[in-house]
């Protein structure tokens, strides 16, 4: 499949039907989540903040796996020199900045009120905005540098080395005393979540990963015709 | 049916939701504008090339 869709015009023949399809389907997902979220009880604790639950931890999730999916496009174009790899990593970092930084913010939102702040130096929230910070130095660094091949060496680096922050991330709750909670919906033995409030959160999560990736492939799409520009550019000026 | 009370914490909950919209709403404008954007461009230098091409 990949190999298939390495060749930007069957990526382009693809994505011009499953962009549009994912972003359908993340619609629907996202209707039906909320519409459920919002008809779910008050926690017990909580009270209404769990309803923060349902938008936060999925742009949590989506902004890690835009990393990952970062870090991957990166290694495939540093190993193989694939254009489309290096167009898919320079299309995904924006993507993952505005997830990362909905998950900081809706967690700010949450924290407040529970904790008593909006802010503390908790080695989970420390580790994300971390991830946010290497998301917002990637982009820097593609637009720093004006040679596209360098910069995306440069870049695919930064990267790689910073995918290191993503088990940090996931494990922090687990290798230091954090005051942000523990696994929660896949912990061992079982969710630690009230069944009421796994359906909304699992349609938002997927509404956010359907999302995701409908914008990901529109933003490869972008990208491609941005250096067909550029290069049909130069042989004009010839 | 959905329940918009609430309460004390909708101070929180409000802003945190049309935050998460805007922010979303704003990577698929952005993503939508740029892709139209340099495929217009492109068929503009393709219809460029190809006039040269016939003149």
């Amino acid at each position: 499949m990949i190999t298939v869709l390495a060749n930007p015009q069957r990526f382009l023949a693809f994505s011009r039907v499953a962009a549009p399809t994912l972003g359908a389907i993340a619609v629907l997902l996202a209707v039906a989540g909320l519409w459920t979220g919002f008809s779910v009880p008050d926690d017990y604790q909580q009270g209404a903040t769990v309803r923060l639950m349902f938008i936060h931890v999925p742009a949590d999730f989506t902004g890690m796996l835009a990393y990952a999916c970062l870090a991957g496009s990166a290694f495939f174009g540093l190993v193989f020199r694939h254009s489309l790899a290096d167009a898919a990593a320079k299309a995904v970092a924006p993507l993952g900045a505005g997830f990362t930084f909905l998950g900081l913010v809706t967690g700010a939102f949450w924290g407040r009120p529970m904790w008593g702040a909006w802010w503390v130096w908790d080695a989970r929230l420390t580790s994300f905005l971390i991830l946010f910070l290497l998301y917002v130095g990637y982009m820097a660094l593609q637009a720093a540098i004006d040679d596209e091949t360098k910069a995306a060496r440069a870049s695919g680096i930064l990267a790689l080395v910073g995918a290191v922050n993503l088990p940090i991330i996931h494990y922090s709750v687990v290798w230091w005393n954090s005051l942000h909670q523990g696994e929660t919906i896949f912990a061992a033995g079982g969710s630690k979540a009230a069944p009421v409030y796994l359906w909304p959160l699992g349609l938002m999560a997927f509404a956010y990963l359907f999302c995701f990736g409908a914008l990901w492939m529109a933003r490869i799409r972008g990208e491609i015709w941005r250096r067909r520009a550029g290069a049909l550019a130069v042989q004009g000026a010839r | 049916m959905p329940n918009l009370d609430f309460g004390k914490y909708a101070a929180y909950i409000v802003p945190a939701y049309l935050i998460s919209a805007a922010v979303i709403g704003a990577l698929v404008a952005d993503t939508l504008l740029r892709a139209r954007r340099w495929r217009r461009e492109v068929l503009r230098l393709e219809a460029l090339r190809d006039s040269k091409k016939a003149g």
